[in-house]
Formats: structure tokens, C-alpha cells, sequence
């Protein structure tokens, strides 16, 4: 039985990579995760109760940033976990199987907790909706909050994210790419032409943040 | 009276020459014969061969005409270059009685597209349990000579020393179906690194050579003749080797099938590969050849054998045992024999001619091709190839493993007694009885 | 992505570590409050037994229920197969419902290779005759894996009636595969002719083999070969190759004890070493729900249509 690509694996960027430019550098990604940390504490008065759900891959990488951050600021741990949303995605049949991530709740699980979900990029919603899904089955959170480092626009369902990081709007023949040093080598986000086998219909382009990354 | 010139064609290899069919015999051979009244036929490039003999194959008639029936079965039999078949008793009522060899033997000569040869049954409804009225047989109509419970084994003692020394009363033959019944119970396939590994039950080699070695020595003690059915095994030509330099009078045959298949086609469980006996290893097909080569083995005979959709599109262990074989039988040996140089076409006319007709004691039938003889003639085209289409086959029945492969020489005509049963490769138009013999 | 799972020799390394990977995922859903997934909804897996295997069959159907695929028990009995219908029938009834996946039984070996041929879902063979039994093999491997932390180089003995077994055929090239070392103990009357062709070692003599194993695996012996010759009497074949208290004290302080089940608790085994803490015979029936997840999953949670919703 074989699958799409890991994606617990870093894999390169591709698409054109010389025609992508940046949009958020290094730099930039550190200051934007240090202020959604920032607007975490603010909004829920500390870091009392707040649990942080990463999205494998890059979600679950940028939720332990942004707990560091938290973490520094409290000076106290924060909890962190990864919610992997594959089985409850309802475009298997279009895409493919896949690996599964990992799914880990903190202990103490999420029962009463305000649960932060954090991913890379914000595109259709449908990564969103499977993750409520997944958390409903988990357990009974007091809150669902949701934090992306992009929002690039194109919603097909009722969702909006709490903390973004920066808004980039695009159209759907681009591609953003986000790249994160323990995958990719540096931080830093590009938006570059859309892969034409991935942009041939509506259906395919709703792929989100890994999707975004790959070819 | 069919009156045919087959011009410029090659008998047995040697140098082109004519040959005139008329009044059922071969008038003249020789060069440039004039046409006088004789249809032409150009057979530039084509090899004559006597018309070929089968000394074993399952017509089905009576009991499973939708498998196959005398007439569709020695069609396919004409169309292989066949103009004898020997039909094997394993019928529904079995060949146990005059009436139904000689049921059988009406039945092949109102068809007309070969001679049909009924064999005995050894045992009533071959059931191991007593001997069959075979003098009744053997002085009927159908004149049976070969005596044989084929699909089954006449595995007790007793039973087949009787039955080897009667036949001697009327030079009849008992044509033995190899298989020690104990060590095949439930067997599917060779037992060998394959069934270890596929989880059927093994067919074990010495299930066959065990018993070929007592026929042997059987024979060999009451001075009868035994033919040994489809042998299938490295151990069993050893044995028959052995028997023959001791002077026993056996005689053998092999399929075309195991001169060429092997026993890991049976990885994919499709059961057009399931045969009775299994097919073998490399190493026995090898052996085989070698045996057929050497005249150990003394005949090619098809076991072609019929069966309908569906008793094969089955789980393999719920399939019948068995696979077509007389329209592909010459090109599958060409393929084993003469592609590899083992045999030449004099060697595959004795092969699949002249020592079947000579063991089923066959009047008019296995050559030789010269003045006076019958009119029983195949022309091959060795140069041609053919893809075995299962769909255009004239059995009735459609499994043959052969499907898709390109095997080499084709069956361009084939003479009974002067009149063509096959033309181009086709039925011949006249079709309707041939006149007996 | 493979479309059914017929031997667990078509499994390459990459594969087989990838259901086992995708297995231990799926065993954290059952312990979840909510032990149900959606991620077969719609889909159709037909459990089609012709042979009655109420665990194996059970395993199967919780699997399927677990990731919310419809599920149609299809038994032998009562069914148009009794009948007189033949498989090839039953396939194509099994088409005009529009099965995605059918999970098959069946007593003779070879019989999912040949429905695999005939419809258009994932075949999945739950043991076929004496041929094989990969899932039983996976979650063996699971089992293995999550007692003994890795399947390379692990010294496994299989220990019974191996020319029968189809979890003996599905174990030996599985753990091939994954990097173990198979040693088969039974009477010689018990090994194929062809075993020579295994990536296995072949020993008549249980004591030898069992201080460096680290898995001992002991498989069922039928009742009907009792009476066939295949050994003296039963005593005999308990005393030479059954696993009693003073055997399994021989074994490595490590080592554990499996058991593909049912069992024959006083003649292969004894009763006090299937309850000891080595044995492992209960948590291959919960590894099984949580395999036969992954590979369902895994063949059907693909683009097998490739059609749009
Ligand atoms: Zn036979």
C-alpha cells in the first residue's frame, strides 16, 4: 500500500521557486508569532486554562513556538498538543490516503480548557471544520479559538481565525508557501504561481497549508 | 471421389515434391506430376506429416454435451491436424459396454472431421471393483483395442494383472492413469516449493512413479503390454527407462502441456492451469522432453480435455481437473520440440503418428506417405505462427492455457482419406461422412 | 496505493511499517471517549465469511463500524452461496451493491486472488484454506512491536501444524519482510515439502530453539488432523511441542508468548503460560480492531474512483 509523501517528512518546496517571492521574512515570522502570543494571553487574561492544538506538520511546529513565547511572557509552561485531522476530512476520496499525523493531548486533556488551534494557513476552512470535528470527539473544551500565521482568503465554509498573523490576499492560481527553519531549513512565507496540475479545478485548489507546500 | 495435387510440398523434410490424393489412398508421389483431373493445391513452404493420431481425449458424448460432443470435439480435432482420435471412456454412462463404444464410434463417423477410436473402459463404470466385458468391446463395431479407466486409477493389484493379461486374447493394450489414490487425496497441485507456499494440497511425483513401477513390473511378469497415460514426472521416465531396457513392453505418452507449462502458473489460483496429473516442475518438463526426444516416451496424446465455464470460473479447489489440447497440440510441440531442436518433423510424425497409430493397434492410420497408403494427411506451415484466440477455438469449451500466447507452424489442411476435412486453416465446405474405413 | 491486501508477501517494508504506523494510530482512538471516526462514511465493506470465524469476523466488523463504513455481514449460511450460487455469483451480487470493500473468509485457498478478479472494490483476504491470513499476521507484528519495542532482528518461533497454517504462511514472510528471524518447530509431519523455499529456519526439537527466542508463537492444531496420522496421539504431540510452565521458563526473561487463537488450552499451550504476564493473547484482539482499521483505511480511504462528490 503506498500513500501520498509523509507529511511528518520536511519536503522542498517546489513549484517555481525563482518566480515565488517573499512576503513574510524570517524576521517577520518571529515578530508576527511573538504578537499572536501576545493577543492569546490578552484575550483570554493569562494563560490560565489555554491548551494549544498544532495541525501537523507546520501547525504543531508553530503551536510550540507560540507556547514558548507564552511561556517566556507567564513564566510558566504552557500546554501544548497536536490534533492530526486526517480521519475526519471529508475529502479523502479526492485526495488521496495519506500517513496519519500525530494526535497528543496535553495531559489533563481538553475537557473545560480554552483550546487555541493553530495551523500555518487558513484557505477553504474544511482543515478547520475537521479539526472541531476531531475536538468534539475528544472531549468538551470551554472555548475553540483559531490562530493561522496566514490567512489567504478563498473561505467555502462559515469560519474565521481569532489571531492571524498576516492576511495575504491572493487569487486562487498562487500558491503560499510557508517554511519553517525545522522543516525547511529558515522561516520565512512565499506566494509564488500555482502548480497548473493542482489549479485545475475548485475542488483541488481547496488543498490547504501542506497542500500549499508540495507539489 | 476427392481427387487433390498437393504441389511442391515437403515431406518429412526432404526435397519438394507433388503428392496425388485420389480414391482415398495416395495415387503417386513425386515431381511434377501431371494435374490430369486433380484439384490443385500449391503447398510451396508446407510440411506433410501422416495425419495425426491422439491417443487420448475426452469428447464429453455422452453426459456433458454442453462441454464438448463428438462432433465438436473432432472438428477441433481435424482443425489441430488430427484425423484419429482415441475417445476416452470417462463418459456419463462410462464406455463400459459394446453399445456405448460402438454409440461413440457411429457417433465420430457421422460427424466425419476424423476417425474416432472409443477406448474401454478397464472396470465396470470404472469404479476399480471388476473387469468390464472387454472382449465385447474389443469384438464390436468400434473394434476397441485401448483399455483405460482414465481419471481414475486401476490401483488395485489384483484388478490390473487381470486386466493387463486378458487384453492379450485380442492384443489390446491397458492405458493406465498413474495416481495412487491415498497420497492424492484432496491433492490441487505438484507438491513442491509452489503448493508450499500457495497452501494447496501436493500432488506428490511419487504418487505417479509408484505406480507406473508396479504396472511395470506387472506387465513385465505376465508378458502384456501397458501404455502409461500422460506421464508427467523426471522419476517416471527414469522408471520407464529402466523398463524398457528389461524388455517390458510399455509403452508412454506426455501431454503437450507438460512438455511446456510449469506448476508456478498456478500462483494466480486461476484453475485453467488446474490438470490431472498437475502440472510439473522446469526440471520435469525438461525431463520430458529429453524422454520424448529419446523415444522413451514413445507419443505426444493431448488429454485434451473439455470443461464449461462453469466448472472452471471457480474458487481453484472447487474446479475440475483439465485443459483443451488438440487444437494447439502441434504448435505447442513445435514450440517444446522443434523450435528447441529435439525433434524434426520426422521425429514429430513419429511422435504424434506413426507410434500412436502402431499402440492403438490403428489400421490405415499413421502414415507412412507413400503409394497405396491412405489419403490421412496434415500440411503445416512451419514458417507461420498463431496466437491462441480462445474465442475462435471449435471446442465447445474454452479453457485452454494457452490464451494469448503466439506459438509457432499453423495447420493449413488436413486430409481424411483423400477428402479435406480442413482448408486454409478453416473447415473444409464438404463437411458430411467421410465413408468409414 | 495497492488496491486489495490478498498475501502479506505483497507487502513491501515501506507498506507493511506504514499500516502498522497508521495501526498505532488508530489504537489512540480507542481510547478516546468517543471511539468512532468518520472517515468511511459512505463507504461499504462486506464481510463475506464463508467459513465461521465469529472473532475474526467481529474484528473486522468493529473496524469498519469504528471508521463509520456502512457493514453487511454476508454469511455463507442462508445465503444464495448455499445454494448452489457460486463465488463468481456472489461477486457480482456484492457489485450491484455497490460494495467498496469486501473482507472474504473462505475455506479454500486462493479464493480472494480469484474474487479479486471479479469486482471493482478492495478485496481484503481474511484467511483463504491453508494459504494465508495477512491481517492476523499485521496485528501479530503490531502486537510484537508494541511489546518488544522493534521487529528487526527479533528471533520469532512459530511452533505447530505450519502445513496447515495460514498465519504460520502470512507470519513467516511479514516478519521477513520487517527484518525478523523465523524459526518453524513441528513434527516433520507438519512442514510443507518446498519449506526449504522459506526465509525460515526448520527445527524438529522445541527445547533447543526456545532459549534465543524472543517470540514464541504457538499455533492451533485442527481436531480433524488429530485422526490423520500426522502425529502418534495427542499426549505425544503436547509432550514434544507443547508449551508447558517448564518450557516457557527456558524461554529469555524478555521474551513473550502469542497465540493466533482459539485455542486448545492443555494441548498446545498449557493454561497457567496463555494467562501468565507474557502472554500477549489478549492484546492481539484488541491490536486486531485497531490493524484491520489501518488497512481498511488505508485501501479505501484513497482515491479509488477518482470521481468528484
Ligand atoms: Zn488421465
Amino acid at each position: 500500500m503506498t500513500t501520498a509523501p509523509d507529511p511528518r517528512r520536511p519536503r522542498p518546496v517546489s513549484g517555481d521557486r525563482t518566480a515565488a517571492h517573499p512576503v513574510l521574512d524570517a524576521a517577520d515570522v518571529t515578530r508576527v508569532l511573538t504578537r499572536m502570543a501576545h493577543e492569546i494571553l490578552e484575550k483570554n487574561g493569562g494563560a490560565d486554562d489555554v491548551v494549544l492544538l498544532g495541525i501537523p506538520t507546520r501547525g504543531s511546529t508553530l503551536a510550540h513556538r507560540i507556547a514558548e513565547q507564552m511561556a517566556s511572557v507567564e513564566q510558566r509552561t504552557v500546554p501544548v498538543g497536536s490534533l492530526d485531522v486526517t480521519l475526519y476530512r471529508d475529502d479523502l476520496r479526492l485526495r488521496g490516503v495519506r500517513a496519519l499525523g500525530r494526535t497528543e493531548l496535553p495531559p489533563g486533556g481538553v475537557d473545560g480548557r480554552i483550546v487555541v488551534l493553530v495551523d500555518d494557513v487558513l484557505f477553504s476552512g474544511r482543515t478547520v471544520r475537521a479539526a472541531l470535528d476531531a475536538i468534539g470527539d475528544l472531549g468538551r473544551p470551554a472555548a475553540v479559538q483559531l490562530a493561522v500565521l496566514v490567512d489567504r482568503g478563498h473561505r467555502e465554509l462559515p469560519i474565521r481565525a481569532d489571531y492571524v498573523g498576516k492576511n495575504i490576499p491572493t487569487s486562487l492560481r498562487e500558491t503560499v508557501h510557508v517554511l519553517l527553519a525545522e522543516h525547511d531549513g529558515r522561516d520565512g512565507v512565499l506566494i509564488g504561481p500555482a502548480d497548473l496540475s493542482r489549479q485545475e479545478s475548485r475542488q483541488e485548489s481547496r488543498q490547504e497549508s501542506r497542500q500549499d507546500t508540495s507539489s | 471421389m476427392s481427387n487433390w495435387l498437393l504441389r511442391n510440398v515437403t515431406i518429412l523434410g526432404a526435397a519438394p515434391t507433388d503428392l496425388h490424393l485420389a480414391d482415398g489412398v495416395i495415387a503417386e508421389v513425386g515431381r511434377g506430376l501431371a494435374t490430369g483431373g486433380a484439384q490443385v493445391f500449391d503447398a510451396a513452404g508446407l510440411v506433410a506429416l501422416p495425419g495425426l493420431v491422439d491417443l487420448h481425449t475426452h469428447l464429453r458424448e455422452p453426459g456433458r454435451e454442453d462441454a464438448e460432443t463428438v462432433a465438436s470435439g473432432t472438428l477441433a480435432a481435424a482443425l489441430g491436424g488430427f484425423t484419429a482420435v482415441h475417445a476416452m471412456a470417462n463418459t456419463d454412462p462410462a464406455a463400459d459396454t459394446a453399445g456405448v463404444v460402438e454409440q461413440v464410434w457411429r457417433l465420430g463417423r457421422d460427424a466425419g472431421h476424423c476417425d474416432v477410436f472409443p477406448v474401454g473402459a478397464v472396470t465396470v463404470r470404472r469404479r476399480g471393483e471388476q473387469l468390464a466385458e472387454l472382449g465385447a468391446m474389443a469384438d464390436s463395431a468400434a473394434r476397441v483395442r485401448v483399455f483405460s479407466d482414465d481419471g481414475h486409477c486401476v490401483d488395485d493389484a489384483v484388478l490390473m494383472r487381470r486386466a493387463l493379461e486378458y487384453v492379450k486374447a485380442f492384443d489390446g493394450v491397458v492405458a493406465q492413469h498413474a495416481q495412487e489414490p491415498r497420497l492424492t487425496h484432496a491433492a490441487q497441485m505438484n507438491e513442491g516449493v509452489v503448493s508450499a507456499r500457495l497452501g494447496l494440497t501436493g500432488w506428490p511425483a511419487v504418487a505417479e512413479e509408484s505406480v507406473i513401477a508396479r504396472d511395470c513390473l506387472l506387465a513385465g511378469h505376465v508378458g502384456s503390454r501397458l501404455h502409461v497415460c500422460h506421464v508427467s514426472t523426471a522419476g517416471s521416465v527414469e522408471i520407464l527407462r529402466w523398463a524398457k531396457a528389461k524388455g517390458i513392453r510399455v509403452t508412454a505418452e506426455v501431454t503437450p502441456h507438460h512438455l511446456l507449462l510449469t506448476d508456478d502458473l498456478v500462483t494466480g489460483y486461476d484453475p485453467v492451469y488446474k490438470v490431472n496429473p498437475p502440472l510439473r516442475t522446469a526440471g520435469d518438463v525438461a525431463a520430458l522432453r529429453a524422454a520424448l526426444a529419446d523415444g522413451t516416451i514413445d507419443a505426444v496424446a493431448t488429454d485434451h480435455a473439455p470443461h464449461s465455464l462453469e466448472d472452471k470460473e471457480t474458487e481453484w479447489g472447487a474446479a475440475a481437473f483439465g485443459m483443451l489440447g488438440l487444437e494447439t497440440a502441434l504448435g505447442v510441440v513445435a514450440e517444446a520440440m522443434v523450435s528447441t531442436g529435439l525433434l524434426d518433423w520426422a521425429g514429430v510424425a513419429d511422435r504424434m503418428a506413426v507410434r500412436p497409430a502402431r499402440i492403438g493397434r490403428l489400421d490405415g492410420q499413421g502414415g507412412p506417405l507413400e503409394p497405396g497408403a491412405p489419403a490421412n494427411v496434415v500440411l503445416l506451415d512451419p514458417a507461420a505462427t498463431v496466437t491462441v484466440d480462445p474465442g475462435s477455438l471449435a471446442s465447445r469449451s474454452r479453457n485452454t492455457p494457452y490464451a494469448g500466447m503466439t506459438l509457432p507452424t499453423r495447420v493449413v489442411a488436413t486430409f481424411l482419406r483423400g477428402r479435406p476435412t480442413v482448408l486454409d486453416g478453416k473447415p473444409a465446405e464438404s463437411g458430411g461422412p467421410g465413408g468409414g474405413r | 496505493m495497492m488496491r486489495h491486501l490478498l498475501s502479506a508477501g505483497d507487502l513491501s517494508r515501506d507498506e507493511a511499517l506504514l499500516v502498522l504506523d497508521t495501526a498505532a494510530e488508530m489504537a489512540r482512538v480507542a481510547a478516546a471517549p468517543v471511539k468512532k471516526l468518520p472517515t468511511l462514511r459512505g463507504r461499504t465493506v462486506v464481510n463475506l465469511f464463508f467459513e465461521d470465524s465469529t472473532r475474526t469476523r467481529t474484528s473486522f466488523e468493529l473496524a469498519a463500524k469504528r471508521l463509520s463504513a456502512d457493514v453487511i455481514n454476508f454469511s455463507a449460511k442462508g445465503s444464495a452461496v448455499s445454494k448452489g450460487e457460486g463465488l463468481k455469483d456472489t461477486a457480482l451480487t456484492l457489485e450491484a451493491m455497490g460494495a467498496d470493500a469486501v473482507v472474504i473468509r473462505h475455506a479454500m485457498s486462493g479464493a480472494p486472488h480469484r474474487l479479486a478478479g471479479w469486482v471493482r472494490g478492495s478485496v481484503v483476504n481474511a484467511g483463504d484454506g491453508t494459504h494465508e491470513h495477512p491481517t492476523q499476521a499485521l496485528l501479530d507484528a503490531f502486537t510484537m512491536r508494541s511489546r518488544l519495542g522493534r521487529l528487526e532482528g527479533l528471533q520469532v518461533t512459530l511452533v505447530g501444524d505450519i502445513l496447515h497454517s495460514r498465519v504460520a504462511r502470512s507470519n513467516v514472510l511479514l516478519l521477513r519482510t520487517l527484518g525478523a528471524e523465523v524459526t518453524l518447530v513441528a513434527p516433520p509431519t507438519l512442514i510443507p515439502v518446498g519449506v526449504e523455499d522459506w526465509p525460515a529456519q526448520v527445527s524438529y526439537d522445541f527445547d533447543r530453539v526456545l532459549p534465543k527466542s524472543d517470540v514464541v508463537m504457538m499455533l492451533r492444531v485442527q481436531r480433524e488432523r488429530m485422526g490423520a496420522v500426522y502425529f502418534p496421539s495427542v499426549r505425544e504431540y503436547s509432550r514434544r511441542y507443547g508449551l508447558d510452565a517448564a518450557r516457557m521458563a527456558m524461554l529469555p526473561p524478555e521474551s513473550v508468548v502469542m497465540h493466533p487463537g482459539p485455542m486448545n488450552r492443555g494441548m498446545e499451550i498449557a493454561a497457567e503460560v496463555a494467562d501468565s504476564p507474557r502472554s500477549t493473547i489478549v492484546e492481539q484482539v484488541t491490536n486486531g480492531v485497531s490493524v484491520r482499521m489501518a488497512v481498511l483505511y488505508l485501501l479505501l480511504g484513497g482515491a479509488m474512483g477518482g470521481a468528484s462528490e
